[in-house]
């Protein structure tokens, strides 16, 4: 939650005394958007977890384990891993990065645009900024929920190497943000909802297919692969990964976490424009 | 009484006139049309390409062995042509029927249900025949480029083939959504479409399963589908072809035959 | 009532028409017939079982028992051929909001089988008609509810129908909106369309109809031309007087102590006023006046379909 509402509060830069006011006032109203949230999530949890865990629960059952056979038969993943080993980590962060990219999109537009429940909420002290922070928050505590019950079941399968696996989830929360912030911060600049099919088909969509998730990134031509470098998924799965099989590259693991903090930290900052300038004109 | 120009339109030209209102409808959203011809691609290069050179090569039902590749590609085309079935007769039949009141208008015409429901599974299939066409130009082109992807001249048969696949699925998908009651419930048709895509044979041999399950998965549909179209891609065509069409045909007559029924119950009361 | 000579050529012919949900009869053996070029209506109160019959003869709802014939064809077997030669004017729009005004038009006409230069030429002369011709290349989304009805009427007269089929046009209309909507039902009238609504309100069945029948409970309790109805059931005008009552007191005429009697034909007591019913409500005003009644205020007013209906069920027909 610090992580999330941080960026946020440096940006605004009225006189001090003000700033300090406001900080306070955003943290605690945030807050009541993320209670609201919540009250309306316990009512549907139940089918928001089987949607969110059933596709990365069947790749990872027919890839891990189908597939698995045959890429292990021929000498397994890079490194002689077993390909279950090799995927797991990298489903648990695409699932998050799925989750997250859909609730910054479709949800939030509806909150904007249609069910206008933003605009209902700005009618008391709080502003655009703590509707930010709150749904970021949301976000954020969502991708805990789905990633810590799919890192259970990738125990389960037996499909970790190393006891530092259990940082993959910070991992793919982390993604889950360096995707929701600047998402979220486009969903704001939208009239309708039609540009969201193209985001998934020419973004999302290929970069579950094509960031390391289920090959290493070597195999791509040499011209798309600093094309995968730019993209914040490349940078949680390799991280991700890394934990998981226990292998740990300071340098290159901290040029992960940069890059991915890098899109949330930048992500936020714009969305704060978008939001205040589509909410509080 | 004013003059009665009008004679009633043949049975077969009145489905026609669905697919007209359609494409003026997607003339404003062609991208959307266009995109979907993409994402079978993505899958054939990131599976086909990136995943094959970690599998290598992958024996085939008759003992032969081909590239992963090779393997992959006529499953990734009998899904395509699945889940461009199922978009277009799950979300948008859905709100054609319960949110537009589209065909409650369209009742009041010389039009009959059954042309609505002929018209809708024959706009479906036109729309995923581009995305299939579309596939098979990618695969002929890289065919040309060296990385030969159908080994069969029979491979031609692979468009009517990813035709009949697509109207199997038109059918059903139809027909279970004139069950739906809420959008949620399209949960439930993703929780059945999401396993056949990943486990019907589509990106390794069943033989991986036990016997019982791979007995069970030759039972589902979309088994049948890549059965059929990888047979004829890699010119290993069997008996067991007739079977794959009959199932196909057989599950999207019925499928639009209990559209009809469940049409008339909540259209005419 | 029904006219017997009429059926031979009678554009609608109902007798003993029934329509049945499981157990509840919204139709409840029905008798009428509608000839060529005549506007006739349905009045009554909200589920009188106005919408079932309009949807038995558009051939979109079997018809459970009795006999239904348009244009002489039966709608179980000749469904299509009898659409055909219909408009139909449902009660909720049903335009296709994913297409534009003239869309609309167009492909309305394509479902009944017109070629597209014909339905194109037909379009423009039909928005022109409901002047939504500055609309035509609109969505749908945004127009007012006047306009959207406006559509929905040039859409049911693309095929150029005989008989147009209307459920309550005007509801929801502003009064502005429904004076223009009544306009174009007039003229189609004249060119000798044959129109058949229903409607639960009095001035426009009056304004409308030639004939009209009165439904309540799945029955036709009445029939005949406004003017008849009105002749036939009420008097023809009608005192409207109110008194000031304490709180909780109803008007149950007790207080009058009979000093009305012999002054009128009727008198119905509503929850806040009563209504005498009299040939001269002027007259009957000063005479109650006479005799020591003190109204909190006096409306003379002439009889509408609304006392008719009072009068033939005992309730209001607008709640």
């Amino acid at each position: 939650m610090a992580a999330s509402s941080a960026p946020i509060a440096p940006v605004a830069a009225p006189a001090d005394a003000r700033r300090g006011l406001m900080s306070a006032l955003t943290a605690h109203s945030s807050l009541r958007v993320l209670e609201h949230d919540l009250l309306v999530f316990r009512r549907g949890w139940r089918s928001y977890m089987m949607s969110g865990l059933s596709q990365p629960f069947l790749y990872l059952l027919s890839m891990g384990i189908g597939l698995g056979l045959y890429v292990n038969r021929n000498g397994g993943a890079p490194g002689g891993v077993p390909y279950l080993n090799y995927i797991a980590p990298a489903l648990l962060v695409t699932q998050a990065m799925m989750a997250a990219a859909f609730e910054s999109a479709w949800p939030i537009m509806s909150k904007i645009a249609w069910e206008k429940t933003y605009l209902a909420a700005l009618n008391t002290p709080i502003g655009a900024t703590s509707l930010l922070a709150g749904d970021i928050m949301w976000i954020a505590f969502r991708a805990v929920l789905l990633s810590v019950l799919f890192f259970v079941v990738i125990l389960a399968f037996g499909a970790v190497s190393s006891p530092l696996a259990v940082l993959a989830i910070p991992v793919a929360v982390l993604t889950a943000l360096s995707f929701a912030a600047p998402i979220i911060a486009f969903t704001a600049t939208q009239k309708t909802d039609q540009s969201f099919n193209m985001l998934f088909r020419f973004g999302i969509t290929p970069l579950f297919l094509f960031s390391g998730t289920f090959f290493p990134i070597e195999k791509l031509p040499l011209f798309i692969q600093p094309l995968a470098w730019v993209t914040p998924l490349y940078h949680g799965v390799s991280l991700a990964r890394g934990f998981s099989l226990g292998q740990v590259d300071p340098v290159a693991d901290l040029i992960h976490v940069a890059v991915l903090a890098g899109f949330v930290v930048v992500g936020l900052f714009v969305a704060r424009i978008t939001f205040r300038r589509r909410l509080e004109l | 009484m004013l003059a009665l120009r009008l004679s009633v339109p043949s049975t077969l030209t009145r489905p026609t006139r669905m697919v007209e209102r359609n494409l003026l409808v997607y003339r404003r959203t062609f991208m959307v049309i266009f995109s979907g011809f993409f994402e079978p691609l993505f899958y054939l290069f990131s599976m086909g390409f990136g995943v094959g050179a970690l599998v290598g090569a992958v024996q085939l039902e008759n003992g032969s062995t081909v590239a992963y590749a090779v393997f992959v590609a006529p499953a990734l085309l009998a899904s395509s042509a699945m889940n461009g079935a199922i978009y277009e007769t799950s979300n948008n039949f859905f709100f054609k029927l319960k949110y537009a009141k589209l065909y409650d208008a369209i009742i009041a015409t010389p039009m009959s249900l059954r042309d609505v429901a002929r018209g809708e599974i024959l706009w479906a299939l036109l729309r995923g025949s581009l995305y299939v066409v579309g596939f098979l130009v990618v695969i002929a082109v890289l065919g040309i480029a060296g990385l030969g992807l159908i080994s069969s001249p029979l491979g031609i048969l692979a468009f009517p083939a990813a035709m009949v696949v697509g109207f199997a699925f038109a059918g059903a998908g139809m027909a279970a959504t004139t069950f739906v009651r809420k959008w949620q419930d399209f949960d439930f048709l993703q929780l059945a479409i999401m396993p056949m895509f990943l486990f019907s044979g589509t990106f390794y041999p069943i033989s991986a399963y036990p016997p019982a399950l791979q007995v069970f998965v030759q039972c589902t549909p979309l088994y049948r589908g890549v059965h059929l179209i990888r047979a004829l891609t890699t010119g290993n065509p069997d008996v067991w072809i007739a079977v794959d069409v009959a199932y196909l045909m057989a599950m999207g007559l019925i499928g639009l035959w209990i559209v009809g029924k469940r049409l008339n119950k909540l259209l005419l009361a | 009532m029904p006219d017997e000579t009429s059926t031979t050529d009678a554009v609608i012919h109902a007798r003993g028409l029934k329509k049945c949900f499981g157990e509840f009869t919204a139709v409840d053996g029905v008798d009428f017939d509608v000839a060529p070029g005549e506007a006739f209506g349905f009045l009554g109160p909200n589920g009188a079982g106005k919408t079932s019959t309009m949807r038995m003869i558009g051939c979109v709802s079997p018809v459970t028992a009795g006999t239904l014939t348009v244009f002489g064809l039966d709608p179980a077997h000749d469904g299509a051929r009898i659409r055909s030669r219909l408009g139909v004017v449902p009660q909720a729009d049903t335009l296709d909001n994913e297409l534009s005004v003239l869309e609309n038009l167009l492909v309305y006409g394509r479902y009944f089988g017109l070629p597209w230069s014909e339905s194109r030429r037909r379009a423009t002369e039909l928005l022109d008609f409901v002047q939504l011709t500055d609309r035509a290349k609109d969505q749908v989304e945004p127009l007012s509810g006047g306009m959207k009805r406006r559509l929905v009427i040039a859409r049911a007269l693309i095929n150029e129908p005989a008989l147009l089929l209307l459920d309550e046009p005007t509801t929801g209309l502003d009064p502005q909106a429904r004076h223009l909507l009544w306009d174009r039902l007039y003229r189609l009238k004249q060119r000798g369309v044959t129109l058949c609504l229903t409607t639960h309100y009095m001035d426009e069945a009056e304004q409308l109809c030639d004939r009209l029948v009165v439904m309540d409970k799945a029955k036709i309790v009445a029939g005949g031309s406004p003017r008849q109805l009105i002749e036939q059931y009420v008097t023809r005008e009608v005192l409207e007087l109110r008194f000031n009552r304490g709180e909780g007191e109803t008007d149950d005429g007790a207080h009058l102590d009979g000093q009305l009697d012999g002054l009128a034909d009727r008198i119905e007591q509503l929850p806040d006023r009563l209504l005498v019913y009299t040939a001269d409500g002027d007259a009957t005003a000063a005479a109650a006046f006479e005799r020591g009644l003190r109204p909190a205020s006096i409306l003379v007013r002439r009889s509408t379909l609304e006392d008719v209906f009072l009068r033939l069920t005992g309730r209001s027909l607008v709640e």
